[in-house]
């Protein structure tokens, strides 16, 4: 797992003035996410196992406890449990918590806090008391990291009423969705795709890596700025089908429909919970086609809740059924990660299904 | 691989099922519970080390003697005053206890719960406390709003959830919330306080505060994973939290053994985390308000934090929907060798020459007037399930900060469905 973890990763610059921009890979950018909300508010704080002295495991918070000090940025013993119940009482106070699950397959053990006392706080006591913590996780897979550090566990936190699940697919939007969560009054699920940290990762895992020196979305402004929750991005044009995707899959359908020569509409959604509906249902509507991919399993995975929501309002502009291109519903395999992962293959093999018949 | 011949010579195992003494019926006897004379455990400073006192863990600390002396080094020498005011906060919530049970019971709302016989847990620690320390509370602690001087009010209007009701209906009666009065919004899930509380007292230590905190929970709870989460941070930051188990002995219909109390205290938890650990007499208003008070200090003064188990008795069922006559002896309140926490402290006034049976009956009665002249007036607020209290579309105001898209719709869709059904919630 190592070459994809801390090779890469520094120290994202010190922001010089508003408008600079630097290459950041996305350990960096959520770095530099992290660095600037800090400086700006004396409430952040950022707690986690290994997140202190060490800076991470995926050194998402290297330089962070130097720099803002010991009570602002702290090592947590191993119970995520803990980790997440004191955030909120931590929230309760008046702080704002960035706690780091340091791999979405350890959040269960935080679910009862997550979902019965940070989803429900605001409710239950009519907004006299709030959870603004921001949960990072890194997740998904491609990474060779087996069953108990690939897992995708998204659909979790988007059936919960009171939570919001962000994930960025590039350095850009992850900064600038990370600020907009620390900012936010209401406790998010921030996952970071592990397998694109370091460069995006097109499916093909026996190419030489990339890294993000290349992309768009590596060019990273150094200071503040925000990305809206609740706003997805149309990567790509077209008019033939709509690919609905988040996170590493992003890249690799970009890749695949880049290879299949269909004029597919690909939208990143970046935040599931609020779903920026009304970008989804303009793009189906025009091309008549909707095609959801992500790495988690099949069965009630998001694409479920994408998929009806779908039907229920472009039923009738539908040319095709809706497909679904998403991991099995087995445990994430270790050595045969690369027959669960939704690579090229399933992909382009889908792209021609739904095309069939145009 | 062993084969079958050498498993022939082991000793067969058995599985050990805790069995609470006592079931319905049976002849109570509680001449077992070691009950040390009030005044005979010793008062460490509140800067020593948790490792000098650990027999506190496992003895009992007690104030009150049978006679209704206050001894011993725990004796927190609180003047008459407020002696009375602790006195009348329990009556207080003893009488807001009767009253809200009844009105549960004549249908006027759906779920109540009873502190009685753990009054003083709450009351005498709220004392104990400062104001402004912040609680995080478990379902049994009225007390302590009481104590704040909350208003009954306030309180009635929740458990009915009618159109006084501060948290709008939302919550299940008696899951108070009262950030004025530092008091945290109550889960009906257990002991997922206790992280909480421990984060908020290092929030304020880290921020340099003043101010600490203390929570609650039930001996059933503490096998919850959370309370030990919530003992290793507290230790490892030395969190200025005071964390309280009620050892009331039952958990709904499970016994404290289910809990571990067959082996060892609750207190004793303290020890394997380096904690400072206090088991109190729990029906002794003056054993808890003088352990609180030390807690308080060492929590105050950087010194970290405390467990104290309260050793009491839950004299009423769990809730109201709960009948203890189903699995337990109706026998053995009567019979707790600690007796009653507001007898015990009337007594003790009446001891020092400061209180009478006659005062006490004024008392009584003038709690129960109180009470009997509020729930009036809150009534006239409405009772649960007699029309509508809220406004209609509340119930999806407070998911979010902003209310999302997919919520908006969902509301226009209740309200579209209850003008199709005639407006039925207007009619009653």
């Amino acid at each position: 797992m190592n070459d994809i973890t801390s090779e890469e990763a520094r120290i994202a610059p010190t922001p010089e003035r508003e408008g600079d921009t630097a290459r950041m890979n996305m350990i960096q950018a959520v770095n530099s996410a992290m660095d600037v909300m800090m400086a700006r508010d004396d409430n952040v704080v950022v707690m986690g196992e290994d997140v202190g002295y060490f800076g991470g495991v995926f050194r998402a918070t290297a330089g962070l406890q130097k720099k803002y000090g010991k009570t602002r940025v702290f090592d947590t013993p191993i119970t995520e449990c803990g980790i997440i119940g004191v955030a909120i009482g931590m929230g309760a106070y008046g702080l704002r918590p960035v706690p780091e699950i340091q791999f979405a397959d350890y959040i269960y053990p935080a679910l009862d806090q997550l979902v019965s006392e940070a989803a429900r706080l605001r409710y239950r006591s009519a907004g006299e008391f709030i959870a603004p913590l921001t949960v990072r996780s890194p997740f998904g897979g491609g990474i060779f990291g087996g069953q108990t550090h690939s897992q995708s566990p998204e659909s979790i936190f988007t059936h919960v009423s009171g939570l919001k699940t962000v994930i960025p697919a590039t350095p850009y939007d992850a900064k600038g969705l990370l600020i907009s969560c620390i900012e936010d009054n209401d406790p998010v699920i921030f996952f970071e795709p592990k397998r694109i940290y370091n460069g995006p990762f097109d499916g093909h895992w026996d190419r030489p890596a990339k890294n993000w020196s290349n992309h768009p979305g590596g060019e990273v402004p150094t200071g503040y700025y925000r990305i809206p929750l609740g706003k997805a991005s149309v990567v790509r044009e077209g008019d033939a089908v709509t690919i609905l995707c988040y996170g590493t899959m992003v890249h690799v359908v970009a890749d695949s429909v880049a290879e299949s020569g269909v004029n597919a509409e690909i939208i990143d959604l970046r935040t599931l919970v609020p779903l920026d509906i009304d970008t989804i249902v303009e793009s189906v509507k025009k091309t008549g086609r909707c095609m959801i991919v992500h790495e988690a399993t099949r069965t009630q995975g998001f694409g479920s809740e994408l998929s009806a929501t779908v039907q229920e309002r472009c039923f009738y502009h539908l040319e095709a059924p809706i497909l679904r291109v998403t991991g099995f519903d087995t445990p994430y395999p270790h050595s045969l990660e690369w027959a669960y992962f939704p690579g090229p293959v399933r992909i382009g093999q889908a792209l021609k299904e739904i095309m069939k018949d145009a | 691989m062993t084969g079958d011949h050498q498993r022939a010579n082991r000793p067969q195992l058995s599985l050990h099922v805790p069995e609470p003494k006592y079931r319905p019926g049976d002849e109570v006897d509680f001449s077992d519970i070691e009950v040390p004379a009030a005044g005979s455990a010793r008062r460490p400073e509140p800067g020593d080390n948790p490792s000098e006192f650990h027999e506190l863990a496992y003895g009992l600390v007690r104030v009150l003697d049978e006679d209704g002396k206050a001894v011993g080094p725990w004796d927190p020498r609180l003047d008459p005053d407020s002696l009375r005011t602790m006195l009348r906060n329990m009556a207080l919530t003893r009488a807001f206890d009767e009253r809200m049970f009844r009105a549960q019971r004549q249908g006027k709302t759906s779920f109540y719960m009873k502190c009685t016989g753990e009054e003083a847990v709450s009351v005498s620690a709220a004392m104990a406390l400062a104001g402004d320390d912040m609680c995080f509370p478990s379902y049994r602690q009225q007390g302590i709003l009481i104590t704040r001087g909350y208003a009954l009010i306030e309180m009635m209007n929740q458990i009915y959830s009618n159109k006084g009701d501060k948290l709008q209906g939302k919550q299940l009666p008696i899951m108070y919330s009262s950030r004025e009065d530092g008091f945290f919004s109550i889960s009906g899930n257990l002991t997922t306080q206790y992280p909480q509380a421990v984060g908020w007292a290092m929030a304020s230590a880290a921020k340099g505060d003043s101010r600490i905190a203390a929570t609650w929970c039930g001996e059933g709870s503490t096998a919850e994973g959370d309370f030990h989460s919530a003992l290793t941070f507290a230790t490892v930051y030395r969190a200025p939290v005071i964390m309280n188990v009620v050892n009331n002995q039952w958990a709904i219909s499970s016994f404290s053994g289910f809990a571990g109390a067959e082996a060892t205290t609750f207190a004793a938890r303290a020890v394997g985390y380096g904690i400072a650990g206090l088991r109190v007499d729990g029906n002794d208003p003056l054993a808890v308000y003088a352990a609180t008070h030390w807690a308080a200090e060492r929590a105050r003064t950087n010194q970290g934090p405390t467990l104290i188990e309260h050793f009491t008795y839950r004299a009423e069922g769990h809730s109201t929907s709960d009948d203890p006559s189903g699995y337990r002896s109706a026998q053995e309140w009567t019979k707790w060798p600690l007796g009653d926490p507001i007898k015990r402290l009337k007594d003790h006034l009446i001891a020092l020459g400061e209180w009478d049976e006659d005062r006490q009956a004024a008392m009584d009665q003038e709690c129960a007037d109180l009470v009997r002249k509020t729930q009036k007036e809150a009534e006239k607020n409405g009772i649960l399930g007699h029309g509508l209290h809220q406004q209609f579309e509340t119930m999806f105001e407070g998911v979010y900060e902003e209310m999302p898209w997919h919520l908006k719709e969902q509301q226009a869709q209740m309200i579209a469905e209850e003008q199709a059904s005639g407006r039925p919630w207007d009619r009653k």
